[in-house]
């Protein structure tokens, strides 16, 4: 069995024009896509069709998928490998009063249509309720399901969050899901590929977060465009899974068609023991294959960037992109230095929208709002971090907080260590799993004019309710920022009540 | 879907880079069921301003948007492209475009013409200087054509081709299910399924 992956995945899908020398060296993200080619697309240069990948992932939610099941129904298509297809209510549901119907009639009549599409297509379903519910991308990895060196897709951006495990994760639309529905496979055009390298250590209240908006900011939204981004370097190996997760789930927000991680012993450990992970002779077998996927020593990158992991700070944005950020100690940036004429007149607008004036230090901006959750931040190590600032501490009583575990497992995972107890003595809400206020899709919303510290991974106009206003942050800065009430990292909060705590 | 070699339309000027998916179509408007009738909920949160420019003749009736850098950033929602066909579009041009709007794009007819920012500014001039003005997209030529401007755009062959004939995806993969079923055969043992669960 080995031999055969080891084949399958030294098969070589580029042209020698485009790949030159590098016919054996290879990165790990052609080392995934060839051991995926079904067939390599005819002809050369230019005009070279794309390859037809297999998926072995398919995620599935309620608001991108009723449209592909309705194309598979009309044209009379089977749903190929319910086997390899899992889906989750996650963007609709609500987070409080799960027992109850779902008050907005166009989120319920959703959610219904999904559960009658798994039902006639036969696909499995972790409805609301259900001890697996949540956001699709927390409940994967938790179950085992995402692995290294897989095809993951589903109709959702942040799909690149599987990337962390080593597998090539893309988020598709719904045209494609039905694609993928019906042939368990998609016709993909090579990518670039991009190395991040990030070497040093983080410093303490500095976290994976922080890098990624690093990365965006020092890129832009567009840089990543048409490149998958392998992030290296001594600081990604030192991450967790679940701060790798964290990196690789904003890779969208840079514009990349996916980002990875070569999968380690972090990765293995995480995996081993998970409902779907492998075992016995199975296992010995994959992590055989998962060790050889990491980038050949001489293989090149097309494109290379560095970010310094000992000189990053907390990061937090200020604009309505995630490219528009700086660290949390700096001020609200002056536009007239922008030198593009393009990215003044965005600036300009963004400062408007987000009311902000320029050269207000970012530690004077008072939040209304601060929300723990997202597939960006929503899992167990997010929420221990979180409360371990905010333990024997008081939050601001003019910010509301939100805490949205990512599914209802790391619900009950955080309430066996009474995670929920410390967030509730705080005085924050204590939620059910979902999307929640990452997207104005269900009652989480924020008002117009609101502002909001959001561990979430958008800061759009609009994104967290009409006309509310959105910083991105990490877990450690909304947790010091829900006691402050204006933006704040750990390092600005007294010693003495963690202290106290402990004692 | 739909063949489409040429169009030609008037002209909607849109200054503005990062034009991400949440704009073009919020999210509350992704509960529908239906792949059809989402023309109310493009720029749905802009279009609440009066001087917006689709608010305003000519603009309402156009069908060619040319707008900044970046534009389709953000969520995978292929709602965007829907929302944009339905209101009347049938090319969006700009100097870069998201990779999975230009997928999305591709798959449903509608064309994303990729140009120079200085083709991108002369179009904004002369459009701004015009209102109503037509632009002509043709993908046989890959040129666009408005007043006295002449542009190439960039589109990549494989999309052109499917465009220009018309083609379903999903029919043509179907062709090689021989080729799906063999690699099927082929899968390591290891590989995870989601049937049966597993506690």
């Amino acid at each position: 069995m080995t031999g055969l992956v080891f084949e399958l995945s030294h098969r070589h899908y580029l042209t020698e024009e485009i790949m030159g020398d590098r016919q054996t060296s290879l990165t790990l993200a052609e080392k995934v896509w060839n051991s995926h080619v079904v067939k390599q697309g005819e002809g050369d240069g230019a005009g070279r069709k794309p390859d037809l990948v297999y998926i072995d992932l398919h995620l599935v939610h309620e608001v991108t998928s009723p449209q592909a099941f309705e194309g598979l129904r009309l044209a009379g298509r089977p749903l190929r490998r319910p086997d390899l297809t899992i889906a989750t209510e996650d963007h609709n549901t609500p987070t409080l009063d799960i027992d109850k119907p779902i008050a907005d009639p166009t989120s319920r009549k959703q959610i219904e249509t999904l559960r009658a599409n798994c039902k006639e297509f036969g696909v499995r379903l972790h409805p609301l309720g259900d001890a697996e519910q949540g956001i699709v991308h927390v409940v994967g990895p938790q179950l085992g399901l995402t692995q290294p060196g897989m095809t993951v897709v589903c109709g959702d951006s942040h799909t690149s969050t599987h990337g962390a495990f080593g597998a090539l994760a893309m988020g598709i639309g719904t045209s494609e899901v039905e694609h993928v529905m019906a042939t368990q496979t998609l016709s993909l055009k090579p990518f670039k590929t991009m190395a991040v390298n990030v070497e040093g250590s983080l410093k303490t209240g500095v976290t994976s977060k922080d890098i990624i908006l690093a990365v965006i900011a020092k890129i832009g939204t567009g840089g990543g465009q048409g490149y998958v981004l392998e992030y290296r370097g001594s600081a990604i190996e030192e991450l967790s899974m679940d701060a790798r997760m964290t990196i690789c789930n904003m890779s969208i927000e840079a514009g990349a068609r996916a980002g990875m991680i070569a999968p380690d012993q972090t990765t293995f450990d995480y995996v081993q023991g998970r409902p779907h992970a492998p075992t016995g002779a199975d296992w010995d077998a994959a992590v055989e294959y998962w060790k050889t996927l990491r980038t050949d020593d001489d293989a090149s990158f097309d494109a290379e960037v560095s970010i310094d992991a000992d000189e990053l700070e907390p990061f937090v944005t200020w604009g309505t992109n995630p490219g528009q950020g700086v660290s949390l100690s700096e001020s609200v940036p002056d536009p007239e230095d922008f030198g593009d004429e393009n990215t003044k007149l965005s600036a300009q607008r963004a400062l408007e929208y987000m009311d902000l004036k320029a050269g207000t230090p970012m530690k004077e901006v008072r939040v209304d709002t601060v929300f723990l959750g997202s597939c960006t931040n929503s899992r167990m190590e997010d929420l221990r971090a979180a409360a371990e600032i905010i333990r024997g501490r008081t939050k601001d009583p003019d910010v509301r907080m939100i805490v949205v575990p990512g599914s209802a497992r790391v619900r009950l995972e955080a309430e066996a260590e009474g995670l929920d107890k410390v967030f509730e003595e705080f005085g924050a809400e204590w939620r059910f799993a979902g999307c929640s206020m990452c997207l104005g899709m269900n009652p989480d919303q924020l008002e117009p004019g609101e502002r909001c510290a959001s561990t979430s991974n958008r800061n759009f106009e609009g994104r967290q309710g009409k006309g509310g206003r959105t910083h991105l942050v990490s877990p450690l800065v909304a947790a010091a920022t829900a006691v402050r009430g204006t933006l704040s990292s750990p390092s600005d909060l007294d010693e003495e009540p963690a202290a106290a705590a402990a004692a | 879907m739909e063949q489409i070699i040429r169009h030609t339309g008037i002209g909607v000027p849109m200054r503005q880079s990062n034009v991400d998916t949440d704009q073009i179509i919020p999210a509350v408007y992704l509960k529908r069921i239906t792949r059809t009738g989402f023309e109310d909920a493009l720029f749905a949160a802009w279009r609440r301003n009066d001087d917006f420019i689709l608010n305003k003749e000519p603009f309402n009736r156009g069908s060619v948007l040319v707008a900044g850098s970046d534009f389709g950033t953000g969520s995978s929602r292929e709602h965007a492209v829907w929302a944009l066909k339905d209101f009347g579009f049938k090319v969006v041009l700009s100097t870069r475009f998201a990779d999975i709007f230009r997928g999305n794009a591709g798959k449903q007819g509608l064309v994303a013409g990729q140009l120079q920012p200085e083709d991108i500014e002369l179009l904004w001039k002369e459009l701004e200087n015009n209102p109503g003005a037509e632009v002509s997209v043709d993908l046989d030529t890959r040129q666009v054509t408005c007043g006295a401007i002449t542009a190439d755009f960039e589109i990549d062959d494989y999309t052109r081709w499917r465009l220009m004939e018309g083609l379903d995806d999903i029919g043509l993969t179907l062709q090689s299910e021989e080729d799906i079923t063999a690699y099927e055969a082929s899968r390591p043992a290891f590989k995870p399924a989601t049937l049966p669960a597993k506690p």
